[in-house]
């Protein structure tokens, strides 16, 4: 494993000085959308509707802090600077983050968690599913092992969409809400740019495009069950992979990096 | 909420060959999420390979202050415990 780690490391350093440049862009990407996610989700600690629904969303945000480690870790090798993913997690300002939109947005209700969540996983999944034929066995790994976390994620809040839309007239109000207030972020999950598309060439990213018909399928197929109507939203919001964020991340960062950036040297 | 919601009792079978073993109760409105919140609850740390659920309420239980005549009878029956035989030494799984 090891041999062959090294080898593609120096394939991408021989193949083009900018793939490397790429790569580690492209694990910000994966690592800040798992991580940012993880953050949110702790936020439901010992506050949600029933102790049951506590753990579940504790460990759903354990799962992608658990990704989120070895992504960003994996950045910090392919950067080659010396950082490793707490590094980057904890000393990297808000300009620096390159996480989708939806994942940085507030959790409202608990029927808006499980919307942005829902929509989230529903694209994650079939992203690492594609991630595990990753020409490089790095991220082919750690897609390997996060693609069983994330499908019970997609299901665990399939469930609850359902349940929630095809309950009472309050729950199907509230989650017919959630899912209209994080549709406008959808589109982004599926952009692509020039940073992506060498990647994409040497086999060593998804074309996210090509992940939108089985997103569409699952979301109609959830929704249907649901009886809600698939939400239709004329303009979509981006920016998030360039760096272009909403207010909202600069404070869940505030929060996230108080105590390695006012303690540097502490251990626990 | 949880208060509107039924009990579940939570078995687990801890790997394969041995019995479901109860380890207690989660609530939730059905079996789908009761599976899924025993799994949340009891199998974080690789408890087992199975999960079982059942509303309590389908559990039939003994009557406590019935315990008298159901289980004493038995009290003087040691002659039921496999304990007067001698086990030969080349015998070692019993």
């Amino acid at each position: 494993m090891m041999q062959l780690v090294e080898t593609a490391a120096e394939a991408h350093r021989a193949a083009d000085g900018t793939l490397e440049a790429s790569l580690f862009d492209y694990l910000l990407r994966l690592g800040d959308d798992s991580l940012i996610l993880a953050q949110r989700l702790t936020e439901w600690c010992g506050q949600a509707p029933a102790l049951e629904i506590d753990l579940s969303l504790a460990n759903v945000g354990l799962d992608l802090l658990g990704q989120a480690t070895l992504l960003l870790d994996l950045a910090g090798e392919v950067e080659g600077a010396g950082r490793d993913g707490d590094a980057l997690a904890f000393q990297r300002d808000v300009l620096a983050f390159r996480n989708a939109l939806i994942a940085e947005q507030p959790n409202g209700d608990f029927a808006q968690t499980i919307a942005r969540h829902f929509l989230y996983s529903s694209f994650q999944l079939p992203l690492l599913e594609g991630l595990t034929r990753s020409a490089d066995p790095r991220i082919a790994a750690v897609a390997g092992k996060a693609v069983k976390e994330v499908q019970y994620h997609n299901e665990f809040t399939a469930e609850w969409v359902i349940r929630l839309g095809d309950g009472t007239e309050e729950s199907h109000r509230r989650m017919v809400e959630g899912l209209d207030w994080f549709w406008r972020f959808v589109e982004e999950l599926f952009e692509s740019d020039a940073v992506e598309q060498p990647l994409v060439e040497v086999g060593i990213a998804v074309d996210r495009a090509s992940l939108r018909a089985g997103f569409d399928a699952r979301v109609a197929e959830v929704l249907k069950a649901a009886t809600i109507a698939t939400p239709v939203y004329p303009r979509a919001v981006s920016g998030g992979r360039r760096g272009h964020h909403s207010e909202h991340l600069g404070h869940l960062l505030a929060v996230m990096q108080i105590l390695p950036r006012t303690y540097p040297d502490a251990r626990w | 909420m949880a208060h509107d919601w039924p009990l579940w009792e939570v078995f687990i079978r801890s790997k394969g060959g041995l019995s479901h073993m109860h380890v207690g109760s989660v609530h939730a409105p059905d079996g789908e999420l009761a599976l899924r919140h025993a799994r949340d609850v009891y199998t974080r740390r690789l408890e087992g390979v199975s999960l079982w659920v059942v509303r309590s309420n389908d559990i039939l239980a003994s009557d406590p202050s019935k315990a008298g005549p159901i289980f004493e009878p038995a009290e003087t029956k040691v002659y039921r415990h496999p304990t007067f035989y001698t086990i030969p030494d080349v015998v070692k799984h019993i």
